[in-house]
This record gives C-alpha cells, sequence and structure tokens, in this order.
C-alpha cells in the first residue's frame, strides 16, 4: 500500500496550484509548520515552552516540585477551576466574556451543601439544583445581552456581586457547611484512583483512537482525490502520544495514580473538543466570535448561539464550585473567592483562546489551568503566601493577553487570520 | 431548465424604508423573471444596498409588498430569504475571516453525517470553485488570508450552494481584476442560462450593458427609470441616474464632443 496515496501522476486535487509551496517528508511539514509560527499562528507552544520554564525554575528550587506525589496533587487540584476555565472558553469564543464564574461557582457549592446537608435531599437532587441554578444563571446573562443589549463585561459583573450576596446569604451566619466525608461526592474528590492497570488501557486506547480515527480521516481524503496525511506519520504521532501518556501514567503510578476527577475533566475537555470541531453548533460559536454580522446573514441563530455559550459556561462554572467543595469537603465563604474567577479566565486565554472571539479551543484550559496550578502549587511548596502567587498569575496573565495580542497583529501582517 | 419560464419570478412593490427622518426607499418597483438578468443602478445614496438588504432580510421594508409568482410572500430574516430561494451577496461579502474557505461556504448549511462530513464539504467546495474558474490556492485558509477578489469568488461561490431562484449581487465586480470580472461576467450570463432571476447592483456600465437585460434606474431612493438595455444609450442612463438630462456629465461630454470635432 502506497503512504502517499493518489500522490504520483496527478498531485490530489487540494494540491493543484502551482503557487502553493508544499513539498514532501518531514522536512517539509517542519517548515511548514515554520512558516506558521513566525506569521503568529503560535498554536500550543509558547504554553509547552512556558510549562518547562516553570516547571525547571520550581524544580530547582524545590526538588520536591516534580516529584510523583506533588504531580498527582497537582493535577487533582486543577480539575475544579479547570472544569470552570473550559465554560469561559465557550464565552470567549463568541467573544463575550463572563467575569462572574467564580461568585456563580460559589453560589453553586453552597446551593450542594443546603440542600444534601441542611435539607437533606438526595445526592442527584442536590447536584442537579445546583447545576441547573448555574444553567439558568447563564440564561438571564444571554437574555439581558441579546434582548437588551447589556454588554456581556456589565452583566456578568453585576452578577459576580449578586450572586456571592446570594452565596454568603444562603451559608448563613456560621459561613461554611462541612459535606460528610463519606458522601459518595466528596470520596471521589479526594479519594477515589484509577487502578494502574486501568490507566494504562485507557492510554493504549487513546493511542489506538487516535491513530484509527487519523487512518479513516486519510481513507476517505484519498477516496475524495484530496491530499491526506501518510500512515507513517499517523505511526508516529500515535507512538509519541502513546509514549508520552504511558510515561506519565506511570511516574504518576508511582505515587498514588491518577484522579479519577482529572480523567472526568479530560474527558469533559474531549468531548467538548468534539463539539466546538466536529458539530455544526461549534461552527456556530466560531462564526459568531468571528463575525456575528456575517453568521446572522448566513442564517446563523446569533442569539441562541450566544445563549448556548452562556448557559454552558455557568453550567461549568456550577459544576466547577461542586467539585471545589467536594475536593474541600466543605462550602464556605471563600469557594469561588479570590482568585478563582481571575484564574479561570486567565487559563482560557493562557491556554491560546483569544480575548477578541473567535479562536480558541477546548484545549486551552486543560494547557492554561496546567500553567496555573503550577505557579499556584510551586509557590505554596516555596512557603510563599498568596500575596506573591497573586503577584505572579497576574504578571502571566499580561504576558499572555500581550502574546495574544501581538500573535493577533502579527496573524493579520501574514494572512493568518 | 427553468419549472416556470414566463411569469414573474418575483415583483417587488411600492417597497418603502425609512431610517429615522431618511427615507431610503420610497415607493420603489422592481420586477425579475426567470431566466433574466436586471441591473439596478443608482448614484451614491440612490438605495441601492438598502434595497439588497431588503431582499436578504436584513432589514424588513416599512411598507409595500414581496411576491413570488401569484404568492405574496414576507422576508422577515435571512432564513426566509434563505428559504424563498434568494441568495444574496453582499458588498463587504459577510464572510468570516477567522473560519476557512470551507468553512465559509457552508456556513449555516453544513454537511453531516452525523459529525460534520468535513471530507464531502472540502471536494464539493472544490468542484465548485472549479466551476467558476476560482484562482484559489487553498480551501483551508482563513479567508483573512485571501485577496479581495478571491473573497469576492468565495461570496459568489457561496450564494450558489442552496440552489437558489433568485440571485442578488451587490456590486460583484467591484474589486476584481480584469480576468476575475470577465469571470463573474461569464458566469452571471451561466446563472441566467439555468433560469435563475440575477439582480446585479453595479456602478459599471460596461458591465452592466455586458449581461443586464434590463436596467433599473434608482434616484434618491425612488424608481428614476426601466430600460431595456438593448435600446437604450449610456447617455440616457447617465441622465436617470443623475435626474436631468443637463447636467455636469453631459456638459462634460458635449464639451469634449465640441473639442474632438475642431
Amino acid at each position: 500500500m502506497s503512504d502517499q496515496g493518489t500522490a504520483g501522476a496527478t498531485p490530489p486535487l487540494d494540491l493543484l496550484d502551482e503557487r502553493l509551496r508544499r513539498g514532501e517528508g518531514p522536512r517539509a511539514a517542519l517548515a511548514a509548520i515554520l512558516d506558521r509560527i513566525r506569521g503568529g499562528d503560535l498554536g500550543a507552544l509558547p504554553i509547552v515552552l512556558g510549562l518547562l520554564v516553570i516547571w525547571t525554575v520550581f524544580q530547582s528550587l524545590n526538588s520536591a516540585f516534580l516529584s510523583s506525589a506533588n504531580l498527582v496533587n497537582l493535577l487533582v487540584e486543577s480539575v475544579p477551576v479547570g472544569v470552570i476555565a473550559l465554560g469561559v472558553v465557550c464565552v470567549l469564543l463568541v467573544g463575550q466574556i463572563d467575569l462572574s464564574v467564580g461568585s456563580v461557582s460559589g453560589l453553586s457549592a453552597a446551593i450542594t451543601a443546603v440542600t444534601f446537608v441542611d435539607a437533606g435531599w438526595p445526592m442527584p437532587l442536590a447536584l442537579a439544583a445546583a447545576i441547573g441554578t448555574g444553567a439558568a444563571i447563564g440564561w438571564v446573562y444571554a437574555m439581558m445581552v441579546t434582548r437588551l443589549g447589556v454588554p456581556s463585561f456589565v452583566a456578568t459583573l453585576a452578577g459576580l456581586l449578586s450572586f456571592l450576596g446570594v452565596q454568603l446569604y444562603l451559608l448563613g451566619r456560621t459561613g461554611a457547611i462541612n459535606l460528610p466525608y463519606d458522601s459518595g461526592l466528596v470520596r471521589f474528590a479526594q479519594l477515589a484512583f484509577v487502578p494502574a492497570w486501568l490507566s494504562y488501557v485507557l492510554v493504549l486506547l487513546a493511542a489506538g483512537w487516535l491513530f484509527l480515527t487519523g487512518r479513516s480521516l486519510a481513507a476517505a481524503r484519498r477516496r475524495a482525490g484530496l491530499s491526506a496525511r501518510s500512515t507513517r506519520l499517523l505511526v508516529a504521532r500515535s507512538l509519541a502520544v502513546l509514549a508520552g501518556l504511558g510515561f506519565a501514567a506511570w511516574y504518576l503510578n508511582e505515587a498514588r495514580g491518577i484522579g479519577w476527577m482529572f480523567v472526568c475533566f479530560v474527558g469533559l475537555v474531549l468531548a467538548t473538543h468534539y463539539a466546538l470541531t466536529r458539530t455544526s453548533w461549534g461552527r456556530t460559536l466560531f462564526a459568531v466570535g468571528g463575525n456575528a454580522e456575517a453568521a446572522r446573514r448566513a442564517g446563523i441563530n446569533v442569539r441562541r448561539t450566544y445563549t448556548t455559550a452562556f448557559v454552558l459556561c455557568s453550567s461549568l462554572a456550577a459544576l466547577g464550585g461542586l467539585l471545589a467543595a467536594s475536593r474541600l469537603a466543605a462550602a464556605n465563604q471563600a469557594t469561588g473567592a479570590g482568585d478563582v474567577n481571575l484564574n479561570a479566565i486567565a487559563a482560557a486565554v493562557i491556554g491560546g483562546t483569544s480575548l477578541f472571539g473567535g479562536r480558541g479551543g477546548a484545549f486551552s484550559a486543560l494547557l492554561g489551568i496546567l500553567v496555573i496550578q503550577s505557579i499556584s502549587n510551586g509557590l505554596t511548596l516555596l512557603d510563599l503566601d498568596s500575596s506573591f502567587r497573586f503577584i505572579v498569575t497576574g504578571l502571566v496573565l499580561a504576558l499572555a493577553v500581550a502574546l495574544d495580542s501581538a500573535a493577533r497583529r502579527s496573524r493579520t501582517a501574514h494572512g493568518w487570520a | 431548465m427553468s419549472a416556470d419560464a414566463t411569469g414573474p419570478a418575483l415583483s417587488l412593490r411600492r417597497i418603502s424604508k425609512n431610517f429615522g427622518a431618511v427615507a431610503a426607499l420610497t415607493d420603489v418597483d422592481l420586477e425579475v423573471t426567470p431566466g433574466q438578468v436586471v441591473a439596478v443602478v443608482g448614484d451614491n445614496g440612490a438605495g441601492k444596498s438598502t434595497l439588497v438588504k431588503v431582499l436578504a432580510g436584513v432589514h424588513r421594508a416599512d411598507a409595500g409588498t414581496i411576491a413570488f409568482g401569484d404568492r405574496e410572500v414576507t422576508i422577515g430574516g435571512p432564513a426566509d430569504a434563505h428559504a424563498l430561494g434568494v441568495a444574496t451577496v453582499f458588498q463587504d461579502l459577510a464572510l468570516c475571516e477567522n473560519l476557512d474557505v470551507v468553512e465559509n461556504l457552508f456556513l449555516g448549511r453544513e454537511l453531516r453525517r452525523g459529525r460534520l462530513d468535513e471530507v464531502t464539504m472540502e471536494l464539493r467546495s472544490w468542484e465548485l470553485l472549479r466551476q467558476l474558474s476560482a484562482r484559489i490556492p487553498s480551501v483551508r485558509v482563513p479567508v483573512a488570508a485571501l485577496s479581495g477578489g478571491q473573497r469576492q469568488t468565495v461570496a459568489i461561490a457561496r450564494s450558489l450552494l442552496g440552489d437558489p431562484r433568485i440571485v442578488v449581487l451587490d456590486e460583484p465586480t467591484a474589486a476584481l481584476g480584469v480576468a476575475q470580472t470577465a469571470e463573474v461576467l461569464n458566469l452571471i450570463e451561466r446563472l441566467r442560462d439555468r433560469g435563475l432571476g440575477v439582480i446585479m447592483i453595479s456602478h459599471n456600465l460596461a458591465d452592466v450593458r455586458a449581461v443586464a437585460d434590463r436596467v433599473a434606474v434608482l434616484r434618491l431612493g425612488r424608481n428614476n427609470g426601466f430600460f431595456d438595455t438593448a435600446e437604450v444609450s449610456d447617455e440616457d442612463i447617465v441622465a436617470a441616474i443623475i435626474g436631468a438630462a443637463d447636467n455636469v456629465v453631459t456638459r462634460r461630454a458635449n464639451r469634449e464632443r465640441d473639442a474632438g470635432d475642431e
């Protein structure tokens, strides 16, 4: 079987134009990647480099940083804000913003605690109440933005204060409600780890799935007479993923292993990635974020698109708050307060989702939260208090936004949008 | 090929549209039958683009009726226009610059087989662009990376995907080079031969003369004459556009003719 498919006498349909500078083989592929980076289409590069720098610095300051035990902790700790950041990605994609995700997550934690502990509701009902409240809040924002024309910046800023107030009111005078340690929620968040053998099975499944979907896409493209990735490249990619994830799983299994909560977060990121890139709903998010008027004239219901984005964002914020409370085994006044809000937005932006709308993806929540959580974790290990954490996180956010703007200018100049 | 080559395909009667105190359109009539190209000409601010937007469902007419054959229709939004088979290429093209060519072509009507069917969409994009003799190197680059002419081609290609009955083109050749202008004019003739009705807004009388069967002149938001292209002179069209036979353009033309006679 030829790796190059239809290549030979007639080039693939999409490579016919004589102006295309495209060669064959790995060198040409590398050159194309370098071209894109120079043009400002940075992809995940800055963030991978940033992570390397951050890890090197903290490891040199404290040798416990890259230990298995600490990384296990880091991953599980990153989940609640990571889930919130995933919602923020959706809102940023349509060119809006939600500044109230922290308050909504805190409110959701309070609702869970009040209904489950104080009122004695069954667990599923309490969870549904919390997440349903989040969805309702998102719907209200969407109505304010689409019907009343309130800028989302202001609508959600108002929400930030109001829902913080509701959270404090619900928690009452004591300001904290403990969740029982033997509840399924707390056990899930604190004690549930994937067995070692299952983690390797999951890694194998991921690599195999990547290869099979890649191969079927390549086969479909070849049948249609379009250019396709060679099987060799697909094998190499899958093997790289297998090696990377396999090593990570092995290293984490040296300690407690991979938390179920983190696995669920990754599953959520993958599901969102699929929805954003493979469904027409996802396409409408990008279209509305890129040019809302053009999307409207193409027959897209722009209001509905905004509404789904806001509802999804607030629902995920509620889910994140729930997980935060489970992790802590308590809902208190600090849940969702402090830097949660900014960390979630910073994670999305640092991960590569543009504040200007229309660019980004689900993986930016995962990558971004790893950066944020690494900084936070490293500074905690160094016994530095939250003042330093705020300063460093703020600086990283400023850097990420500056990079986003610079890359955007460069993209315009180099014609990558 | 056309199902109904005789009856009027689309007729606008006494369409009016106001923006605040400004009457952008007043009692405008327009009619296009299948297999006919109608050019709408007029000076800046004559209401051409407003008329396009009424047809596309971007603006609602304040008064007047739109009818397909004998059936009166309402165009309340872009989706209504799509459903009626009215496809519009706007002057600003209305493309999403962050999306690539395929994504723009199929925006709002993606092909799906469970999930998005990217391969078929890409294939059909190439077929469509080849029909239009379009010179676009890659359909997987963001539209922001394309030149003005290439974007125009993408916008026209997009209008044809939904098998429209009427195609409305707002200054389709304004941004194009010589060869691409000729291609677009060929394309308009092909649309007409397929039995579609074409409404073309243009400033360029040479283009109008090349393809249009009828010319409708707008002036200050009102009809100012309908002409058969075969029987009308450029001077008459210009006079209708500007509003009088004695105006700065005719005076200049006369002066130049006099100078040439000497």
